[in-house]
């Protein structure tokens, strides 16, 4: 298999098993390519790739932007805060404004669940989604499961715990369809008020003990509580959120076994996990910020080649 | 139509030899070359040729690396699938040295083309030099033309040269299939 069975990459939800070993055979050399002296290669220089984000980002934009320009492509940036879209542009409207620049492929991160989907039912381009609500972010569990990989060799089989604010975390759910395709265990662990009620139709178990969570796994997801997407209060404080489900050194020093700790920031030092864990030898978070260049070239890359050039 | 057996294991062997030893003619002891495989199929001549000069010639600790030029090709987003791609092994400093590309067939010199970009990431050689083992020498789209040569062909636009290697077939041959008109 040398290509994607999708046009645009909305969620992991709609990728076969195949898809992801292709995105990870590819980031795998995208990966060599970047730590190359020269770290560009020019497979992509007649495509221009606009980014759109409707929400705030940091490093998934900057993660796009650098994997854009290592592979050659033409970008653009666009911010919702300082656009139209203030004015009272619709999303479609905005988007195929940008399209009529000729625009062959858009990233979108969009606060509303199905944005991507949306748009990519309605425009005529690529869409990449950078992000939908509390819906999907594919490329990071793809770079999450991708660096997972690398630690261990493979993914099927293995022991993960996601903890935290699963029910706001789009990391979460496609962290899960992910792990569960490659046939990895899937535990998630946090306060009641945070977990899905319908955990079980994803196939995945609940733990409620963080230290049994841990015990179990092999590598754990540290989410982050995403403050900005709560409506009301869902524990009684940050302090006591920290101390049942906030992972520091002598918790992880007390594990019988070395787990691997993921982490797909901004981290909050000191309230879901520890200055002292996150710059541990058994945190892989800044491996994680690399592998997302790759893992982002990768599906650009694959995603682009079903963009033909007209005869 | 059937494939025309073109060359034997015998025949491989001995054109292996004699690019081998040219290729210390003009090295000597090989401390300012690196000998670059270009991925895939080059990969498994430049791994003959660095077995020959080791075992019979006294030449070991020759530097080398493969290279794969995927990303570097002119007919990407024009081909009905992308190409697969493969490793890239440059753990080697290429900066001022004497590169010579190993591929197992020249034909339209596209690939070729690539990998004179591909190298580029990896720094500033001095000279390049090419190695192919089989040529089709009329068949060039660009104006690219081989150091080292193990036997030219002379075939039709149409027609395919296959070139088996015993590390991916069970057998050491060349066949030259001639279009059906």
């Amino acid at each position: 298999m040398s290509e994607l069975s999708v046009d645009h990459l909305l969620g992991i939800k709609y990728l076969k098993e195949d898809d992801l070993h292709l995105i990870f055979e590819t980031a795998d050399h995208f990966k060599e390519v970047i730590n190359r002296k020269i770290k560009k290669v020019p497979t992509l220089r007649d495509l221009t790739i606009a980014n759109l984000f409707f929400e705030n980002s940091t490093r998934t934009k900057l993660s796009f932007e650098l994997a854009e320009k290592r592979l050659s492509a033409d970008v653009i940036n666009f911010s919702a805060s300082q656009s139209s879209v203030k004015k009272g542009e619709t999303l479609i409207d905005t988007v195929n404004n940008i399209l009529a620049m000729k625009v062959d492929m858009v990233v979108m991160r969009h606060p509303n669940q199905g944005a991507a989907s949306f748009l990519s039912k309605n425009v005529d381009a690529c869409i990449i989604n950078a992000g939908d609500g509390t819906h999907e972010h594919p490329t990071q569990a793809l770079l999450d499961v991708f660096s997972i990989r690398e630690k261990f060799g493979e993914v099927a089989g293995k022991k993960i715990v996601i903890v935290g604010d699963i029910l706001h975390s789009r990391v979460a759910l496609s962290n899960i369809f992910a792990l569960k395709k490659l046939g990895a265990e899937v535990k998630l662990c946090g306060p009641k008020s945070l977990l899905p009620k319908h955990y079980e139709s994803l196939g995945v178990a609940i733990e409620l003990d963080l230290k049994k969570a841990l015990q179990w796994c092999d590598a754990a997801n540290m989410l982050r509580v995403q403050n900005e997407r709560m409506d009301k209060s869902y524990f009684p404080s940050i302090r006591e959120y920290t101390q049942l489900y906030g992972l520091g050194l002598p918790l992880l020093k007390s594990l019988n076994k070395e787990i691997v700790v993921l982490h797909p920031g901004p981290i909050n030092r000191g309230v879901e996990i520890s200055s002292q864990v996150a710059d541990s030898d058994q945190a892989i978070i800044l491996d994680q910020v690399e592998n997302g260049v790759a893992i982002r070239m990768a599906v650009i890359y694959l995603l682009a080649s079903k963009i033909m050039i007209p005869a | 139509m059937h494939p025309k057996l073109l060359l034997n294991a015998h025949q491989i062997d001995i054109l292996l030899h004699r690019l081998a030893c040219q290729l210390i003619e003009k090295h000597l002891d090989f401390s300012k070359t690196v000998l670059i495989g270009l991925q895939p199929r080059g990969a498994f001549v430049l791994d003959r040729i660095i077995d020959l000069l080791s075992k019979y010639y006294g030449v070991t600790d020759i530097a080398h690396g493969k290279l794969d030029t995927t990303f570097f090709r002119d007919d990407f987003r024009r081909t009905d699938k992308p190409h697969a791609a493969n490793a890239t092994q440059m753990n080697v400093s290429i900066e001022d040295k004497c590169i010579v590309f190993i591929d197992d067939v020249l034909y339209t010199g596209r690939s070729i083309r690539a990998a004179l970009t591909a190298i580029e990431s990896y720094g500033r050689p001095k000279e390049i030099e090419l190695l192919t083992f089989i040529d089709r020498r009329f068949s060039r789209h660009l104006p690219i033309q081989p150091d080292y040569v193990g036997r030219q062909i002379d075939s039709l636009q149409n027609d395919k040269v296959e070139v088996k290697w015993k590390e991916i077939t069970d057998e050491d041959a060349v066949y030259l299939i001639k279009e059906i008109l």
